[in-house]
């Protein structure tokens, strides 16, 4: 496993880049996304809070893949040309953000609705009271399962390799068939995935601590 | 306690990692020749393509995988095993394909599979059953004529484990090559654009043009590919077993039905560009070829 790493280690290194820039962005733009999608499910809007329903429950219910390859393959064919690697952060992106605006919309339940009318009463706009009062109180419930969201994140990264997106998955596929070594190279990768996970699971839990959750 | 969390961590993973690589060694030890001897109706398993027009190939009506390589394995079962045996199909992809070998889930590989020194390392091979030679496949449109014509600019789609993205990388260093999973994506990944040319055999190319004419091979093969059926290391009865199979059905006529029945319209075996490695004088017909070692160019 050591010769592996030795012999393929620049391979291996911009696979696992790619990985993180991959993760990073999806990361950022499906939180951003979700917590939209996630408020917006609670609209009072009949017509907002339907296409809200619409996107969450549709990409959370087809497998990652489907939506990467119709990113990949089916908009390219018929619009703009987009790379396996941009249609694979595409994909994490949106099928990521349906999961995270659940776990939003469930927070956001959770605390009682005679806030709401509180802070309504004190004349603050519905906005600001999402902002001020509801919010700072549900990200405190949100957290946990977030933190599970991204590290599936990490994870659900490797469908890269299936559209050539030159992840740390498809350098991985590529070591495995130039050395024959299935095992170790597989073993390898999955120690290279935790390089990323771990961490981001301690820095979860200290921020979980930090706001004070799980403190009873 | 943090101590204790510590150990039965690295614990699991060692045991883990135990696992993992025991898989690899212990399987496929047993004798594959004497359990053909010992069953009344020994079973043989072949990995087959599944996603290859011609050579094997799903079918959707039928249930079953069809194609060249899978009526090749149905020959040589029934002629290693007097007609008692029994020939069983497990789908595999040029990244599979030595997995499942060599952790016993197959028992040999048909599969567009190249015969070369790197495979001949981890592998045993038959003789050839199949003289391939990888080609380009390009829209009709494309400007691409030859392998020359490839520049930096360009993006060569292949499929992944296969021998044809690593001599692509050789041949056209200067290219850009993106491996997918199989051969149906690679097509599918070529139709929406995302590369120039897609490379492999010349044989499973024109089993695409077959059912897409919009699409042609660009210039002709640059490289031999011979293909040989693989089985795994240590099994000296079983490979002796399968020479004399493979000759036999390559001069009794068998093979020369086989061949015509997949190739008979777009490499007849009497071309000079055919793949057949008969040696019943069908294919001797045609000039420069000698048959079972018969290489073209």
């Amino acid at each position: 496993m050591i010769g592996l790493l030795q012999q393929y280690w620049p391979l291996l290194l911009e696979g696992f880049l790619n990985t993180l820039i991959a993760s990073v962005i999806a990361l950022f733009c499906s939180l951003i996304i979700g917590i939209i999608m996630g408020m917006l499910q609670l609209s009072s809007n009949k017509i907002v809070k339907g296409l809200a329903n619409i996107y969450v429950e549709f990409f959370r219910n087809i497998p990652l893949l489907i939506i990467v390859m119709f990113f990949y393959v089916v908009i390219p064919m018929y619009w703009m040309n987009i790379s396996g690697f941009v249609a694979g952060i595409i994909g994490l992106t949106i099928y990521t953000s349906s999961f995270i605006a659940d776990n939003v919309r469930a927070g956001i339940l959770t605390v009682p609705s005679g806030q709401m009318e509180a802070g309504l009463s004190q004349g603050m706009k519905k906005i600001q009271v999402m902002r001020y009062v509801i919010l700072p109180q549900a990200i405190r419930i949100v957290l946990p399962p977030l933190g599970n969201q991204f590290i599936n994140l990490v994870k659900n990264s490797s469908v890269l390799a299936m559209v050539a997106g030159l992840d740390l998955m498809y350098y991985g596929d590529f070591v495995a068939m130039e050395t024959f070594n299935t095992f170790d190279t597989y073993i390898l990768v999955g120690l290279i995935y935790l390089i990323i996970t771990l961490p981001l699971t301690y820095a979860t839990r200290k921020l979980e601590a930090k706001l004070g959750i799980n403190d009873n | 306690m943090k101590s204790i969390k510590r150990i039965v961590l690295g614990m699991s993973l060692l045991f883990f990692t135990f696992i993992m690589t025991g898989c690899g060694e212990a399987a496929a030890d047993v004798d594959i020749s004497e359990r053909i001897d010992e069953q009344e109706t020994p079973v043989l398993t072949w990995g087959v393509k599944a996603d290859t027009n011609l050579f094997g190939y799903y079918n959707i009506e039928s249930g079953e995988i069809e194609g060249f390589d899978v009526d090749i394995a149905k020959a040589l079962t029934e002629e290693m095993t007097d007609g008692t045996g029994e020939a069983k199909f497990v789908e595999v992809t040029s990244k599979t394909r030595i997995p499942l070998l060599k952790n016993g889930k197959i028992d040999g590989i048909i599969a567009t599979m190249t015969i070369t020194e790197e495979r001949k390392k981890e592998v045993d091979f038959s003789d050839v059953y199949f003289n391939g030679g990888q080609s380009l496949l390009v829209h009709e449109s494309s400007e691409i004529n030859d392998i020359e014509d490839l520049t930096e600019d360009h993006t060569v789609l292949a499929i992944k484990g296969s021998n044809s993205t690593q001599n692509m990388r050789k041949l056209a260093p200067q290219v850009n090559v993106l491996d997918l999973e199989n051969y149906s994506e690679g097509f599918v990944a070529l139709q929406s654009g995302q590369g120039d040319a897609l490379t492999t055999d010349n044989a499973i190319l024109l089993g695409m043009i077959d059912t897409n004419p919009d699409y042609r091979l660009a210039g002709n093969n640059f490289t031999d590919e011979p293909y040989g059926v693989a089985i795994n290391k240590g099994q000296e009865d079983f490979r002796d077993r399968l020479e004399m199979a493979l000759e036999t059905i390559q001069g009794n006529g068998v093979y020369d039905e086989i061949y015509d029945k997949w190739f008979g319209e777009i490499l007849p075996a009497d071309s000079p560009n055919t793949a057949s490695t008969s040696t019943t004088g069908a294919a001797n017909n045609a000039p420069d070829d000698e048959g079972e070692s018969g290489e073209n160019q």
